[in-house]
C-alpha cells in the first residue's frame, strides 16, 4: 500500500517491537497485580472521570500490553484515585497503586 | 589539715551537714561526667540545628509562643501530664501508667530533690565549677552527717529520697517483668529493642538497684531513712564491718554514664526531645518534611513504647507489625530510605496511632509526607476540568444564600442506598435539598492528599469548591467522611456550613422536625476512621441511633475503634490482608451480639457487608446497613 504520509485516522497498528519488557517487569515488579487484569472494563464503567473525560484503566493495561505507554500515561493523567475502581475489580486489584506504579515507571525517563 | 581534722572541727561548729571530701571530687564521677556530658552537647547542637531547619515564619511562630500565656498554660500541663505523670498511659492501661510515670517522674524527683539538698546544706557545690554536674547526684558520697544534729529537715528529705527510690525501683521491677510478660501489663506485642536500645535500657535497670547498693553502703556516713538505713543493717548483718562502698559508687556511676552515652542513638533520648516537641506542637507548627524540621522533632520524641503495635488494625497478622508506625519512624531515624517508603505506602491512615500515642507524634502525617516526595511530582492532566463541572441539578442563584446542598461523592455513589436512604429521610423532615452530584461529580480530592499528590488535590479542590460556591447553598450536607473531612479542614468555604449527614439528620431529630420510631432492634455503631479520629465526630450518630433502636457496645469504640480494612489510606495493602482486617474489625463489633451493624461511610458499609457475607454467618444474621437507612425506618 502506498503511504502517503497521511490519514484519516490515527493509525491503530500495533507494533510489538516496541514493547519494552524491561519497563513491564519493572512495574510488575512495583505492583504484580498488572498481570492479574481480565480487562472485564469494570474500572472504566464505574470512573469519576471517565464521566468528563476519555479516560480508561483497562485501556491503559492494554496499551502497556500492546506497545503505548504514552497513551496508557496520556489516559491516566486524568485519575483522580478516588478508589471506586479497586471497589469493583472483581480480580480485587489495587488499581490505585497500578495507577501510580504506571505513571512512576513510565513517566521516568 | 587532714579530712579528719576538717571534720571535727566542722562538727564542733554544729552544722547538720559535713562536706566529707575538701576538693568535692572523686575519681568514680568520670564515667558519668563523660557521658553526661557527651549527651548534652549532643541534645544542644542537635536543638541548634533542628531548629535552623524550620522555616523562619514557622521558627519566630515558636518564639511567639513561649510567650502567649494561653500557650504557656497548655505547655505546662502537657509538660507535666505527658512527660512526668503520663495522664494518657494511665487512663488506658493503668498498670503501664504506673510503670512509666514511677520512673520518670520518680527519677525525676530524686534528681530536684538532690539539687534541693545540696542548695540547702551545700550551696556552694551547685556551681559548675565546683562539681555542679555531677555533685547533685553523688551527694551521698560526698557527705557525713554530724550524728545528733540531725533537724526535721534533714529527716524530711532523707524521707522523701528513700520514698522516691523505693517508687522508682518499683518501677523498674515492673519494667523487667513487662520485657517477659508483656501482656500482664495490658500489651500484646512490644517493640523490638535495637542495639542501643539495648546498651540503655540494661543500664537503666541496673542503675537504681545500684543507686540503692551504694546509698545503703554509704548510709553509716551520710546517713539515710527507712529504705537506706534499713538496708544498711541487713549489710552489717551479713558482711559485718566489711563494707565496700567504692566499687558500688563506681558502678554506679559508670551504669550512669553508659546511659547518658547510649541515650542519643536510643529510644531514651524521649525523655529529653519530648519537651521539644511538645513546645512545637502546642506552638501548632506543622511537619512539610517527613525528616527535616519540626518532623525531626517528632522523630525523636517518639519514645518506641510500642502501644501503636497493638493499636494498628493491621497487626491482626503478625507479618504485618513491620509497618507499625514505631518501625517506620525508627527507620526515618536512620534514614533508611527502601523501608522507609514500604512502609508510608502500606499505612491505612486510621489515624489510631495517632490518637493513642501518648506524646501525639503524629506518624500518619509523616507518612503523608513521605508519600508526597515520591508521588507529588507525577505528571496528571485535568484540564477537563477547568471548562467548568456540570453537576446535576445545581441551581445557580448567584449572591443570594440559602438551601441545602447535599454532596454525596464517588463513594456514596458505589452504594446508591444510602443516597435513597437520605432522600427519603430529607423528605421525611421537609427539607428542601439540590444534589450537587447526582449524575456523578469530581472526586473530593481527599483520596489523592492521602496518596501524596497535594498539587492535583488542589486542583480538584479548587473544581468543586468553584461548583459549590456558585450554588449558593448555605449548608453543605455530606455522607461520606472522607469527603466532610477534607470539605471542612482544605476547601475553606467562607459562610457555608459543611455538615456530616449524622450531625445533619441529628440536629432534625433534637429540633423536632423528624420524627423517629424506636425499634427494639440492638444496633452497634462502627466510628468510621475518617468521622470519628479525623473530624471527633462521636456523639451525634449516637443520639440518632439511640432514638431508633437499642445501641450496644463493641468491644473497641470511639476512638478506640478498629478500622474496617477498606480505607483509601493503603497504598499497597492487599486484598487478602483487608479481608483479614475486615474480619477482627467486624469481631469487634459482634462482641456484645447486635442485630444490626450501623456505620455512616460508604466503604466501611461495603466493607462490612462482604465481610459478614463472608464469615459464614447464617444470612439474615447480622444485617448492616447504613446510618441514614435505620433512620429512614
Amino acid at each position: 500500500m502506498v503511504d502517503f504520509g497521511f490519514g484519516l485516522v490515527p493509525s491503530s497498528r500495533i507494533n510489538l517491537d516496541l514493547f519494552d519488557k524491561e519497563k513491564y517487569e519493572e512495574l510488575a515488579a512495583m505492583e504484580p497485580d498488572v498481570r492479574v487484569c481480565m480487562a472485564c472494563g469494570s474500572c472504566t464503567a464505574v470512573c469519576t472521570a471517565g464521566r468528563l473525560v476519555q479516560t480508561s484503566l483497562r485501556e491503559a493495561i492494554e496499551d502497556l500490553k500492546n506497545a503505548r505507554p504514552e497513551k496508557a500515561l496520556e489516559m491516566l493523567g486524568a485519575c483522580q484515585l478516588c478508589g471506586k475502581c479497586s471497589m469493583v475489580c472483581p480480580r480485587g486489584i489495587n488499581t490505585r497503586h497500578l495507577i501510580l506504579s504506571i505513571t512512576k515507571v513510565y513517566s521516568a525517563g | 589539715m587532714t579530712p579528719l581534722n576538717l571534720i571535727l572541727a566542722a562538727q564542733a561548729a554544729d552544722p547538720e551537714v559535713i562536706d566529707r571530701i575538701p576538693s568535692g571530687y572523686s575519681h568514680f564521677v568520670i564515667p558519668f561526667t563523660i557521658g553526661m556530658t557527651f549527651m548534652l552537647c549532643w541534645i544542644g547542637v542537635g536543638c541548634v540545628r533542628l531548629l535552623a531547619a524550620i522555616p523562619r515564619a514557622d521558627r519566630l511562630k515558636f518564639w511567639k509562643s513561649l510567650f502567649i500565656p494561653k500557650t504557656v498554660v497548655r505547655n505546662l500541663k502537657d509538660l507535666f501530664g505527658d512527660c512526668l505523670l503520663h495522664v494518657k498511659i494511665w487512663q488506658r492501661k493503668p498498670l503501664l501508667g504506673y510503670m512509666h510515670s514511677a520512673i520518670a517522674f520518680g527519677w525525676f524527683m530524686l534528681i530536684v530533690l538532690g539539687h534541693i539538698e545540696v542548695a540547702l546544706f551545700v550551696p556552694a557545690r551547685l556551681n559548675v565549677a565546683r562539681g555542679g554536674l555531677f555533685y547533685p547526684i553523688f551527694y551521698r558520697y560526698f557527705v557525713w552527717m554530724n550524728p545528733g544534729h540531725t533537724t526535721l529537715r534533714g529527716s524530711f528529705f532523707f524521707f522523701l529520697m528513700d520514698f522516691f527510690l523505693l517508687y522508682v525501683l518499683t518501677g523498674i521491677a515492673m519494667a523487667v517483668f513487662k520485657r517477659f510478660r508483656s501482656i500482664v501489663l495490658g500489651m500484646r506485642h512490644t517493640t523490638k529493642p535495637s542495639l542501643a536500645d539495648r546498651v540503655a535500657l540494661y543500664s537503666l535497670w541496673l542503675i537504681f538497684p545500684l543507686r540503692l547498693l551504694a546509698e545503703s553502703f554509704t548510709a553509716d556516713l551520710s546517713g539515710g531513712s527507712f529504705l537506706t538505713v534499713g538496708v544498711n543493717h541487713f549489710w552489717h548483718f551479713l558482711f559485718g564491718d566489711k563494707l565496700w562502698f567504692t566499687p558500688c559508687w563506681w558502678a554506679y556511676s559508670i551504669c550512669l554514664g553508659l546511659f547518658f552515652a547510649a541515650m542519643p542513638f536510643s529510644r531514651y533520648m524521649h525523655i529529653l526531645t519530648e519537651v521539644l516537641w511538645i513546645l512545637l506542637r502546642n506552638a501548632g507548627i506543622k511537619p512539610s518534611h517527613p525528616r527535616k524540621g519540626v518532623a525531626e522533632a517528632e522523630i525523636y520524641a517518639c519514645s518506641s513504647c510500642g502501644l501503636c503495635l497493638d493499636a494498628c488494625p493491621m497487626n491482626v497478622q503478625k507479618k504485618n507489625l513491620k509497618y507499625s508506625s514505631v518501625y517506620f519512624i525508627r527507620f526515618l531515624r536512620r534514614h533508611n530510605e527502601k523501608k522507609i517508603n514500604a512502609i508510608a505506602d502500606k499505612c491505612l491512615m486510621c489515624d489510631k496511632c495517632h490518637a493513642l500515642c501518648p506524646v501525639c507524634v503524629d506518624a500518619p502525617a509523616l507518612r503523608r509526607a513521605q508519600r508526597a516526595t515520591g508521588n507529588n511530582a507525577l505528571p496528571y492532566n485535568y484540564s477537563y476540568l477547568e471548562t467548568g463541572v456540570s453537576g446535576a441539578d445545581v441551581p445557580s442563584k448567584g449572591s443570594e444564600r440559602g438551601g441545602v446542598l447535599y454532596f454525596a461523592g464517588c463513594m456514596t455513589h458505589l452504594t446508591p442506598r444510602i443516597i435513597k436512604a437520605v432522600d427519603k429521610v430529607f423528605k421525611a423532615a421537609g427539607i428542601e435539598y439540590s444534589f450537587a452530584d447526582r449524575d456523578g461529580g469530581v472526586c473530593c480530592g481527599r483520596p489523592l492528599m492521602l496518596a501524596g499528590r497535594l498539587e492535583a488535590a488542589a486542583k480538584v479542590i479548587e473544581a468543586n469548591k468553584k461548583m459549590i460556591e456558585e450554588s449558593g447553598c448555605e449548608t453543605l450536607v455530606l455522607s461520606c467522611p472522607i469527603c466532610y473531612k477534607v470539605f471542612k479542614e482544605e476547601y475553606g468555604l467562607r459562610g457555608i456550613k459543611v455538615i456530616h449527614y449524622t450531625q445533619f439528620i441529628n440536629d432534625l431529630i433534637a429540633s423536632g422536625k423528624l420524627k423517629v420510631e424506636k425499634t427494639g432492634e440492638r444496633i452497634v455503631y462502627h466510628d468510621p476512621c475518617e468521622l470519628g479520629r479525623g473530624c471527633g465526630v462521636y456523639i451525634e450518630p449516637r443520639a440518632a441511633l439511640g432514638q431508633a433502636g437499642n445501641l450496644v457496645k463493641a468491644r473497641k469504640e470511639y476512638d478506640e475503634s478498629v478500622c474496617c480494612g477498606g480505607s483509601l489510606g493503603s497504598l499497597t495493602l492487599d486484598t487478602r490482608d483487608r479481608a483479614k482486617i475486615a474480619e477482627s474489625s467486624l469481631d469487634n463489633l459482634l462482641a456484645n451480639d447486635p442485630d444490626t451493624i450501623v456505620t455512616a461511610c460508604p466503604l466501611c458499609l461495603k466493607t462490612f457487608s462482604e465481610a459478614v457475607s463472608n464469615s459464614g454467618r447464617p444470612p439474615g444474621g447480622v444485617a448492616v446497613k447504613d446510618f441514614a437507612e435505620v433512620i429512614a425506618g
